[in-house]
């Protein structure tokens, strides 16, 4: 179950809750109703005459109105279940419509039929959007991790991160970086599809050869936190270092996905600008192929040029 | 400057494109005297590895002369003569500092294309896909060499370049499937291919002090050169190689067996590689494992497997069960062409070995789309081209 947060319940989250619980009872109704009789269940829709096809439609349909019940019911994810139901609702109407069409229609029973599945997908998404709301509060933003091992003691590794200016070498993604002198720092960062996001961070914990972590000031583009962390690795490799990072990013979860596609995953983009960091700590530059004139970049990885020498 | 450029599935051709530049300070700029077409630019010829975009200059097989170098190089001066070995490696990573080179872990650009697919990235390989770097090959009149400090080996002028070339690739890879299945004096070992690599196998086998090598092929001058360094040979088209195996070593089975094919092998029982093939070219697997599959079946119990034959994705139908049960031990991987130079080199000018012997067309740079074709389809005696720039 899942544990409540304090201060009580609020009423939205209550109705949340119930309507999904008894959108989850009619999955389970309908669904059984079209599997034991799915012609009676396309009849009383509104489609004229059935068919092996309408039967085997419906009750494919009705099997999916199972999962999707026990799903919900089940207490897990139910805003990604209640969601599979939107899009169930729009195949329904898709279905109901093509059906009539081409079996004929009972002009009453079809509109009535539309109508309740309009309503059905009303209250659908009106639930899936309280629990996504409800989830996107509970977690925060975005969490990216990476760890890379670095062919170099534990003292040089903390020394070359805790010179920030030492920073947009590496970070593909983080322009340049000026400290003032008082702990706090002033980066831009490359955002999703080119944008800029300017911010301040402070650091809030420096231990010598083990730890900094930092966090943006309030007025930042992006609010952020990160940590970097700096490990003794097993049998004399050197350094393990690893770095977390959590951010809301910029247009919300929305954001997230539509950057995610552009190639953007955080994971990734942070490995990248760690391999950087590595390539800088071990060989002293970053290294170029004439595909990647710029160095590690998963975005640029999309859009390469050809292996042969730059002109 | 004239390089060959892959253009597509099947299709190479001889372009005008740009001369190098130095990019990083450890480059090198190498003039390039001889390079020759490997095995596995077969793979790239065939359309099977993946990242290959039109343009991309192609060739891992190199050596050549110093014409410029980085900033950051001081142990080599222009003039020097260098054979280029084919994994990019930088040399101060954990990797190389363990002597595998061809795990670098900083030279792939591109390691996380590589990772999506291999899980974690290998070295970068000249010419060799963007996923593996995306660095432009040597069958070319010249080549940007990065690490040329720790990667190109200084070669005297008192060897000839055909003695000296397959240093780049091909002899060390196929010393490397010797030496991971440990071959030793009193070994019976079997060798599925004898290509260029499979012959150099064969060779470095006896110069380990193998008893008996066994070749497996189905071309007959491939055969011939095999059994002219020693080997016994098989030819699968005409018989069971798992039965016969076992019948030349007293049911026992070769002791080591090593993989000189790689992903794109065939198989005599036509139905089989229908199978492999047709899954093949769905997408469904990106290998047709013949050669692995018999390896594990008719090896020894307790042997050992090696492959160097060059595999790109998944596999199906691997006899686990045989491999379990049998006490076998695998292994694999891209030759640490750095490791094995300096000692192959003295091989060579101790005259064990003179690696020119499996050249049989010397072509000039501008006939690679010729040569190509030719070495892919066996003709005309063909088992390995050397390219003139």
């Amino acid at each position: 179950m899942r544990a409540e947060l304090s201060g009580g319940r609020t009423a939205g989250r209550d109705t949340a809750d119930d309507l999904a619980r008894g959108l989850g009872v009619l999955s389970l109704a309908l669904g059984s109703a079209e599997l034991a009789a799915p012609s009676a269940v396309a009849r009383l829709a509104g489609v004229r005459t059935g068919g092996p096809t309408v039967q085997a439609v419906t009750s494919l349909y009705g099997a999916r109105e199972l999962v999707q019940g026990a799903g919900i019911l089940s207490g897990r994810g139910t805003a990604r279940w209640v969601w599979s139901r939107v899009v169930g609702d729009v195949l329904d109407v898709g279905t109901l419509a093509v059906g009539a069409a081409r079996r004929g229609a009972a002009p009453a029973r079809l509109g009535w039929s539309l109508a309740a599945l309009a309503g059905v997908t009303a209250a659908d998404v009106m639930t899936a959007r309280g629990l996504s709301r409800r989830s996107g509060a509970a977690a925060s933003g975005v969490r990216a991790v990476a760890a890379i091992t670095v062919n170099r003691p534990r003292a040089e590794v903390y020394r070359h991160w805790r010179d920030l200016e030492h920073l947009p070498e590496f970070m593909a993604h983080l322009r340049p970086v000026s400290t003032d002198g008082s702990g706090s720092s002033h980066r831009e960062a490359a955002g999703p599809a080119g944008s800029t996001i300017r911010g301040d961070a402070e650091i809030v914990e420096d231990r010598e050869n083990e730890i900094i972590s930092w966090r943006s000031v309030k007025d930042a583009d992006v609010q952020n936190t990160g940590s970097v962390r700096f490990l003794q690795a097993a049998g004399g490799r050197g350094t393990e270092v690893v770095v977390e990072l959590r951010y809301r990013p910029p247009g919300g979860r929305v954001g997230a996905v539509v950057a995610k596609l552009l190639g953007e995953e955080p994971n990734q983009q942070l490995r990248d600008d760690l391999r950087h960091s590595k390539q800088v700590l071990e060989i002293g530059e970053v290294v170029r192929s004439e595909g990647s004139p710029a160095g590690q970049s998963t975005r640029r990885q999309l859009a390469q040029r050809p292996a042969q020498p730059v002109a | 400057m004239r390089a060959t450029c892959w253009t597509g599935k099947r299709s190479v051709e001889v372009r005008d494109v740009p001369d190098p530049t130095i990019l990083n300070r450890r480059d090198a700029i190498v003039k390039i005297t001889s390079t020759a077409i490997c095995g596995s630019d077969l793979h790239l010829y065939n359309g099977l590895i993946p990242t290959m975009r039109e343009g991309d200059v192609l060739g891992h097989e190199f050596m050549g002369e110093v014409v410029e170098v980085g900033p950051g190089i001081e142990e080599l001066s222009v003039g020097d003569r260098v054979v280029v070995p084919f994994p990019i490696a930088c040399g101060m990573c954990g990797a190389c500092e363990r002597g595998m080179t061809a795990l670098c872990e900083n030279s792939n650009p591109n390691a996380g294309l590589a990772e999506k697919l291999l899980g974690h990235s290998p070295a970068a390989l000249f010419g060799y896909s963007h996923m593996l770097g995306g660095y432009p090959g040597g069958q070319a009149e010249y080549a940007r060499v990065p690490f040329a400090d720790f990667g190109a080996l200084k070669v005297e002028s008192d060897l000839p370049d055909e003695k000296v070339l397959f240093l780049s690739d091909i002899f060390p890879t196929g010393y490397m499937g010797a030496d991971m299945a440990e071959v030793g004096p009193g070994d019976v070992v079997a060798v599925w291919g004898a290509g260029p690599v499979g012959q150099f196998a064969i060779a470095s086998c006896f110069l380990r002090g193998a008893e008996r090598v066994i070749a497996i092929d189905r071309i007959d001058h491939r055969l011939r050169l095999a059994q002219e360094t020693g080997a016994e040979t098989l030819d699968y088209e005409h018989v069971s190689v798992p039965e016969a195996l076992a019948e030349m070593t007293g049911g026992r089975g070769p002791d080591k067996c090593i993989d000189a094919v790689g992903m794109e092998a065939h198989h005599a029982a036509g139905a089989l590689h229908a199978y492999d093939r047709t899954k093949q070219a769905l997408g469904l697997e990106t290998e047709r494992p013949h050669v692995l599959r018999e390896a594990v079946v008719s090896c020894a119990n307790g042997g050992i497997v090696s492959v160097i034959g060059v595999y790109a994705g998944f596999t199906d139908k691997f006899p686990m069960g045989s491999f379990m049960n049998r006490y076998l031990t695998m292994r694999a991987g891209q030759c640490h062409v750095h490791r094995y130079m300096p000692q192959l080199l003295q091989h060579i000018r101790n005259g064990d070995i003179d690696p020119s012997f499996v050249i049989t067309h010397r072509l000039p740079l501008d006939d690679a789309p010729t040569a190509y074709r030719t070495f892919l389809e066996k003709a005309d005696d063909c088992e390995k081209v050397v390219l003139t720039p």
